[in-house]
C-alpha cells in the first residue's frame, strides 16, 4: 500500500497524537493509544531496517565492517570522521518542517515520562533533523543506493542492533503509575547514551538559551510546562539543540554494536529516533542495556522481533500510565 | 434497490430530520448513540452533553394510511454530568456511549444508559392526572389549619397536560476502571453485562453495590498488552452465552456456565489477514468497532474500518459473507490516520436477519442486502427534506473519470459521517445520526 509519509513522519504524528491524547477530555484513550503504538512499531520497523539497508550497502566498502555499524549522519561533517568509525555521512538536508514536528513529538514523547525521569534537558532538545533525505518511501522502494535490501532477517536484526549499540551508558529511571491497581513501579534501566551527550565532542549544539549545565548522568530532573514551547522555538531553523554549550559543530559519529565503556566516539544522533527510542528506554531494554551491549548479539530476526514487541509494550506501559 | 426494480426493493424515503440547522455544531449537541426500544414506538438518543432525548412516535392517523406516525419529542433529560476523578486528576466525560432500552413491562418505561464510568436506569413514565380535593392541603400545597376544616371530601384524580418524567432508579458505578464501551442486556431481562478495554462485568438491574467480573483480559504486565475489547454484547435468546470483539479483529463467544471467569473462549472467531493487504495501519483497519447479533442469533455482524462481516456462529475461521462499506478509503489510509479519522468507530445494525446497514462518510450510509446481493448508498441531508421524496442512491467515484452524479473521493466531507445507525425493530422505519442531526427515513408505502 502506498503511503504518502516516510516513517519518520509516521513517527512523529503518531507520537503528537500520543503527547495530545494526555489532555484531551476524558482521559487516555487506552485502545486509541494501543492502535497508534502498532503504527509507531510498523513505522520504527520500516524506518530501522531501511536505515540498516542503507548503511549495509555503504558498508560493503569497509571490509573491516563485521558488527559495526555507523549512524548515519548528520550534516556535513566539519570535521574529518576518525577513520575506524567508518562514518557515512549522508546528505544534508535538514528538513527544518520535520524539525519542528519532530521536536513536538520529542516533547510529547519526553512529556509521557513522569518528572522523575533521568532523562535530562539536552535529550529533549538533542537535534531533531532527518538527514537523511532519501528516506525511502516503501519497502523496496528506491533510495539511495538503489532498491530493495539483502537478507532482510538479518538487516532488521541488524537494524535492532544498532539501536541497542546506541545507548549504553547513563542510566534512566521512569515511573510508571498502573491506573488500576495504583501500583507505582520505578524501573532502572539500562544506560542511555544521551544522558552523556553533555560529554560528548560530537553531539550536537545546544539550543540557545539552554544555560544550565547538563545534569549529570542518573540525576533526577524536574519537568516543567513550557518546555515545549521553549524547544519548538529552538528548532525552527536551528542547527539543532541540545548537548554542550559551545560544542562543536555536528561531527559523523557512529554507533557499535558493543560498548565497553564510554567513548569519546559518541553516537551521533542526528535522527530523532534513535533519540526517541532512547526515551523510551524503560521498554527497549533489550535494545539499550549495557548488559545486553556487552554480550553477543546473535543476528537472527527472532531476537528482534521480540524486541520490537517489548518495544511496542513499552509505548504502551508509557501511555497508560498516564 | 432503490428505484426500479423488483417488488422485493424497499425505497426509501425522507421522513423527518431533527436538531439544529445551523452548520456551527455545538459539541455538546454531537449524537453519540441512537437506539429504538423494543416496540419502535420510542427512540432514543444521546449526546456528548450527556443529554438524552426520547422521540415517541405517534400513533397511525387513519387518514394518512400512506406513512407512519411522525416521531415527535417525548421526553428530554440529562443523564450523566461531568465528573472528576480526584484520585487520578482524569475528567470523566458526560457523553453517553450507549442506550439500552428494558423491555416494557408496566406503564414505565425503563432505558439504560452509560458514560465512561457510570450505567444508570432510568425510569420514563407519564403523569396524565393529579390528585386535586385534599383536606389539610390547598392546591397548591400550603397546609390548612385544621381548625378551618368543617367538611371532609374525598380527593379525586383530575386529568393534566401530559408530563413525561424522567428518575434515575439505579445507578452502578464504581465498576470500571477503563472506559465502558457497551452495554448489553440479557434475555433474561434480569441481568445485563458492561464491558470497557479490558473487562467484562455482569449486573443484576436491582443490585448496584456488586457486579461480577465475568471477562478480564488485563495482562499481568501491561507491558504485554496487544489488544482490548471493542464491544460486547448478550445472545438475544441464549442467556447465558455473549460475544465480545477485540482490537484485532477477533470475536470470542464465551458461554457464563463453563466458568465463573470467562477467559476462556468458547468460540473465537477470526479470519486470516490477507497479506497483500498488509500496510502501516492494517491493525487499526482490523479493528472491530461493533458487533450485533442477527435478531434470530443465528448470524452476528462485525464492523471494521472498511467493512462489514457476517459471521455464522457454527463456523469460528471466517466470516459468511463480508462488504465493502468504502473500499476506496484504503489507499487513503495515511490521511485519515492523519486526520484522526481511522479512528472512527462506525455502528452497524440488522433488519431482522436480511438487511444490513452501516454508515460511511459525507453523510452517506449504506445497506446491504444480503439475499439479493445489492448493495445501496443513500444520503442523509437536507436537501431531499421533503416528506416522501425518495432517495437517490449515491455513488463514489474512486479513480478515473468521474461520472455525472458520481462524487469523487477527494470531493468526500470527512467531517459528516455517520456512526450511529438504527433500525425499527419492526418496521422499515430507519434513524441515520448525523453529527447533530436525526434523520428518519421511512420507506414508500404503496
Amino acid at each position: 500500500m502506498e503511503c504518502t509519509l516516510d516513517a519518520q513522519s509516521l513517527i512523529s504524528i503518531s507520537l503528537r497524537k500520543i503527547h495530545s491524547s494526555r489532555t484531551q477530555r476524558g482521559g487516555i484513550k487506552l485502545h486509541k493509544n494501543l492502535l497508534v503504538s502498532y503504527v509507531l512499531r510498523n513505522a520504527r520497523q520500516l524506518y530501522l531496517s531501511e536505515r540498516y539497508a542503507e548503511l549495509y550497502r555503504r558498508q560493503q566498502h569497509y571490509p573491516d565492517g563485521a558488527p559495526l555499524l555507523a549512524m548515519p549522519a548528520c550534516p556535513p561533517p566539519a570535521a574529518a570522521a576518525p577513520p575506524e568509525l567508518a562514518a557515512l555521512p549522508l546528505p544534508a538536508d535538514t528538513q527544518d518542517r520535520e524539525a519542528r514536528s519532530c521536536g513536538a513529538a520529542r516533547g510529547g514523547a519526553e512529556l509521557l515520562e513522569v518528572p522523575v525521569c533521568a532523562v535530562p534537558p539536552e535529550l529533549q532538545r538533542a537535534p531533531c533533523r532527518d538527514s537523511s533525505p532519501g528516506f525511502y518511501r516503501a519497502p523496496g522502494s528506491a533510495g539511495p543506493g538503489g532498491g530493495g535490501s539483502a537478507a532482510p532477517g538479518l538487516l532488521y536484526a541488524a537494524g535492532c542492533d544498532f539501536g541497542s549499540g546506541g545507548a549504553p551508558h547513563c542510566s534512566s529511571r521512569t515511573t510508571v503509575l498502573d491506573l488500576d491497581t495504583h501500583v507505582v513501579t520505578t524501573v532502572e534501566n539500562g544506560y542511555l547514551h544521551q544522558d552523556c551527550c553533555s560529554q560528548c565532542p560530537c553531539c550536537c549544539q545546544p539550543a540557545p538559551g539552554l544555560a544550565s549545565p547538563p545534569p549529570a548522568p542518573g540525576t533526577k530532573r524536574k519537568y516543567y510546562p513550557g518546555q515545549e514551547e521553549e524547544e519548538e522555538g529552538v528548532e525552527e531553523g536551528e542547527p539543532g539543540g541540545g548537548g554542550v554549550a559551545g560544542g562543536p559543530p555536528f561531527a559523523p559519529c557512529t554507533k557499535r554494536a558493543r560498548f565497553e565503556e564510554y567513548s569519546a566516539e559518541h553516537p551521533q544522533d542526528s535522527s530523532n529516533i534513535s533519540n526517541l527510542i532512547s526515551i523510551f528506554g524503560s521498554g527497549f531494554t533489550g535494545l539499550v542495556s549495557r548488559q545486553q551491549a556487552d554480550s553477543e548479539q546473535p543476528l537472527n530476526g527472532q531476537l528482534c522481533s521480540k524486541q520490537a514487541l517489548a518495544s511496542l509494550g513499552a509505548w504502551t506501559r508509557a501511555i497508560v500510565a498516564f | 434497490f432503490v428505484g426500479a426494480g423488483g417488488g422485493n426493493d424497499i425505497q426509501w424515503c425522507f421522513s423527518q430530520v431533527k436538531g439544529a440547522v445551523d452548520d456551527d455544531v455545538a459539541e455538546a449537541d454531537i449524537i453519540s448513540t441512537v437506539e429504538f426500544n423494543h416496540s419502535g414506538e420510542l427512540l432514543a438518543t444521546g449526546d456528548k452533553g450527556g443529554r438524552v432525548v426520547i422521540f415517541q412516535q405517534e400513533q397511525e392517523n387513519k387518514t394518512q394510511s400512506h406513512s407512519r406516525g411522525e416521531y415527535n419529542v417525548y421526553s428530554t433529560f440529562q443523564s450523566h454530568e461531568p465528573e472528576f476523578d480526584y484520585l487520578k486528576s482524569l475528567e470523566i466525560e458526560e457523553k453517553i456511549n450507549k442506550i439500552r432500552w428494558l423491555p416494557q413491562k408496566n406503564a414505565a418505561q425503563f432505558l439504560l444508559s452509560t458514560n465512561d464510568k457510570t450505567i444508570k436506569l432510568w425510569k420514563i413514565s407519564e403523569r396524565d392526572k393529579r390528585p386535586e380535593g385534599y383536606n389539610l392541603k390547598e392546591e397548591d400545597g400550603r397546609y390548612r389549619d385544621p381548625t378551618t376544616v368543617t367538611t371532609l371530601r374525598v380527593p379525586v384524580f383530575r386529568p393534566m397536560d401530559l408530563m413525561v418524567e424522567a428518575s434515575p432508579r439505579r445507578i452502578f458505578a464504581n465498576a470500571h476502571t477503563y472506559h465502558i464501551n457497551s452495554i448489553s442486556i440479557n434475555s433474561d431481562y434480569e441481568t445485563y453485562l458492561s464491558a470497557d478495554d479490558l473487562r467484562i462485568n455482569l449486573w443484576h438491574l436491582e443490585i448496584t453495590d456488586r457486579s461480577f467480573n465475568i471477562v478480564d483480559i488485563k495482562p499481568a504486565n501491561m507491558e504485554e498488552l496487544t489488544e482490548v475489547i471493542t464491544a460486547a454484547e448478550f445472545h438475544p435468546n441464549s442467556c447465558s452465552t455473549f460475544v465480545y470483539s477485540s482490537s484485532k479483529g477477533t470475536i470470542r463467544l464465551c458461554d457464563m456456565r463453563a466458568s465463573a471467569l470467562c477467559d476462556r473462549h468458547s468460540k473465537l472467531f477470526e479470519e486470516p489477514e490477507d497479506p497483500s493487504n498488509r500496510s502501516f495501519f492494517s491493525e487499526i483497519i482490523s479493528s472491530i468497532s461493533d458487533v450485533k447479533f442477527s435478531h434470530s442469533g443465528r448470524y452476528m455482524m462485525t464492523r471494521d474500518y472498511l467493512s462489514v462481516k457476517i459471521w455464522d456462529l457454527n463456523m469460528e475461521n471466517r466470516p459468511v459473507e463480508t462488504y465493502q462499506v468504502h473500499e476506496y478509503l484504503r489507499s487513503k489510509l495515511c490521511s485519515l490516520y492523519e486526520n484522526d479519522c481511522i479512528f472512527d468507530k462506525f455502528e452497524c445494525c440488522w433488519n431482522g436477519s436480511d438487511i444490513v446497514m452501516t454508515g460511511s462518510y459525507n453523510n452517506f450510509f449504506r445497506m446491504f442486502d444480503r439475499n439479493s446481493k445489492r448493495d445501496v448508498t443513500l444520503e442523509a441531508s437536507r436537501e431531499n427534506n421533503k416528506p416522501r421524496t425518495v432517495l437517490k442512491p449515491r455513488k463514489v467515484c474512486a479513480s478515473g473519470k468521474r461520472k455525472k452524479d458520481e462524487i469523487s473521493v477527494d470531493s468526500l466531507d470527512f467531517n459528516k459521517k455517520i456512526l450511529h445507525t438504527a433500525w425499527h425493530p419492526k418496521e422499515n422505519i430507519i434513524a441515520v445520526a448525523t453529527t447533530n442531526n436525526l434523520y428518519i427515513f421511512q420507506d414508500k408505502m404503496n
